[in-house]
């Protein structure tokens, strides 16, 4: 009982960090229909940027991750994005995928494959037990992180005339700019929250999931492909269900991780087997509800600003 | 005010629009009429920056806007009530008008333009905190003629406002029209409805193929024969 608890305020946490990840990719679909692919990269970059500055004060160390992955954010969004932006869809998804890649190349050459070690807040890992129940500091600071972040996302959308704005382009971006809404300006808006959801990950990741400890250039790869997998599940072309769909496969991935004995023979008997399990269960959702599982009625329109 | 010279728009080799010249003086009410296809609506278009034209220019009081993002010649006082009314249905009506102020080139009297608007349109300010989808047909249009006044445009530009609206809601429509009018916003009217446009406008255009046919006066209105020589050319 305590196990199954344990379990699954885990697989919450982890969908936390999926959410969170599937909301910043889907800020950014959202205004420029682009599927960003090296998402995650901005997050081993910002990851990087924590574990150069191992040595050097927490909160020191956690903004230059900030500026690390804002900075390259906004280069992205000048280099690659803008001149792109009149392209096909899938141009900009391979360009991203070759983005992607030059990022993860850069880091090969630049710190080796050897992962480094991130030291962010070695406290937070440490258990507290509620009730006979033993969860890390990090797990529960995870979701609350979450919950404050789409509070705030919330407020800005709704309450804030770039918020405003930002919904329009979502929604109609040709008659957004022809109220005179500024699509450089939503976009940059967008490139940038987008961003400082990465960083925020990037600062969590490493202390959350304990195979993330050590941060290499496929930091956060698996994460993304798998946030990626919820966004096109829950129904990309809304933020709230992608960030749904990233949440489920976060919790999907925590409750089989936590249920498939670590040992064992095919199928299903060992966690070896848990991204087979997955992808499965994704099969299975997009054969029964190709257009998104939390999308209501069929959205088409694929304009951009 | 408004001058459109030779203008041309291409949609890959077909031209959509050939050699229009079309002029709105400050305070007028100009109507545009044509079959469908005549190549209204990309003129309206074309205008806004919303496609490039191949040829010609646009003039707004004097200084060209050819080849403005359609976000700039807004703000230089053009504004658009989109064909089909374009209203974001899952945003609520106030929020629609407060997207018309993106437009605007000074953020000051942004609440007077929005008072004046409730004004103009009761209905809009009775509903503004409901969601725009829950509108009719004749209420959305209202809103969407709204949307583009609070950026205090000076020139209005409507794309068939009439269209899909019962007869009593065009009444109201057009008759909304004269009162943006004597607010002294200049008004470029495209409309299917023709006679009534020929009678409300100072000046009517009538295009078909591209190309401009003919130039109607609001005496040419009750004339039938004239009318029907204008859509169908003459024999």
């Amino acid at each position: 009982m305590t196990d199954d608890v344990q379990t699954l305020v885990d697989a919450v946490a982890l969908g936390s960090i999926y959410a969170l990840m599937a909301v910043g990719i889907g800020l950014v679909f959202g205004v420029l229909r682009l599927v960003n692919f090296a998402y995650g990269q901005l997050i081993m970059a910002g990851a990087y940027a924590l574990a150069l500055t191992n040595d050097q004060p927490v909160l020191l160390s956690i903004a230059l991750c900030f500026a690390v992955v804002l900075a390259l954010s906004l280069a992205l969004e000048l280099a690659a994005f803008r001149p792109l932006r009149r392209a096909s869809p899938t141009t900009m998804l391979v360009a991203t995928f070759a983005i992607s890649y030059l990022l993860q190349s850069i880091a090969l050459v630049k710190f080796g494959a050897i992962g480094k070690i991130v030291v962010v807040v070695p406290k937070l890992s440490e258990p507290v037990t509620i009730g006979g129940v033993h969860i890390r500091w990090i797990t529960i600071m995870t979701i609350i992180v979450a919950v404050l972040v789409f509070a705030a996302l919330m407020v800005l959308l709704t309450k804030t005339t770039i918020g405003l704005h930002m919904r329009a382009a979502s929604i109609d971006p040709a008659t957004a700019r022809l109220l005179g809404v500024r699509a450089n300006a939503v976009i940059t808006a967008a490139v940038l929250v987008s961003g400082v959801i990465a960083a925020i990950v990037a600062v969590i990741l490493p202390m959350a999931v304990p195979e993330r400890l050590l941060v290499g250039p496929d930091f956060a790869l698996r994460e993304t492909i798998i946030v990626l997998v919820g966004v096109v599940v829950g129904g990309i072309d809304r933020l709230l269900s992608a960030t749904l769909g990233g949440f489920t496969m976060g919790v999907a991935v925590g409750l089989l991780s936590g249920y498939l004995p670590s040992s064992g023979a095919w199928p299903f008997t060992s966690s070896v087997y848990l991204d087979s399990a997955v992808f499965m269960l994704v099969i299975i959702v997009l054969l029964i509800r190709p257009e998104g599982l939390f999308v209501r009625g069929r959205h088409a329109a694929l304009e951009r600003v | 005010m408004l001058e459109v010279s030779g203008l041309e728009v291409r949609y890959g080799t077909v031209p959509a629009v050939r050699d229009l010249d079309l002029s709105v003086g400050r305070g007028e009410i100009v109507g545009l009429i044509g079959p469908n296809g005549a190549g209204k609506s990309t003129t309206l278009h074309a205008i806004m920056g919303a496609v490039r034209p191949s040829a010609g220019d646009i003039r707004l009081a004097g200084s060209s806007i050819r080849g403005r993002a359609p976000e700039q010649v807004v703000r230089a006082g053009v504004a658009l009530v989109p064909e089909g009314r374009r209203i974001f249905t899952e945003l609520t009506v106030e929020e629609n008008l407060r997207l018309g102020l993106a437009g605007r080139r000074s953020k000051d009297g942004s609440a007077e333009a929005l008072e004046r608007v409730y004004e103009l349109f009761p209905v809009v300010h009775e509903s503004r905190s409901r969601h725009a989808g829950l509108l009719s047909g004749g209420q959305q249009q209202q809103l969407a003629i709204g949307r583009a006044l609070v950026g205090e445009p000076d020139v209005l530009l409507l794309d068939e406002p009439s269209l899909g609206l019962a007869p009593t809601v065009v009444d109201t429509v057009f008759g909304a029209l004269l009162a943006i009018r004597a607010q002294g916003v200049t008004i470029l009217l495209v409309e299917q409805r023709a006679q009534r446009t020929v009678a409300l406008a100072d000046r009517t255009y009538v295009m078909s193929n591209g190309e401009l046919r003919m130039t109607l006066g609001p005496g040419d209105a009750g004339d039938s024969r004239r009318m029907v020589e204008a859509y169908f050319g003459s024999s």
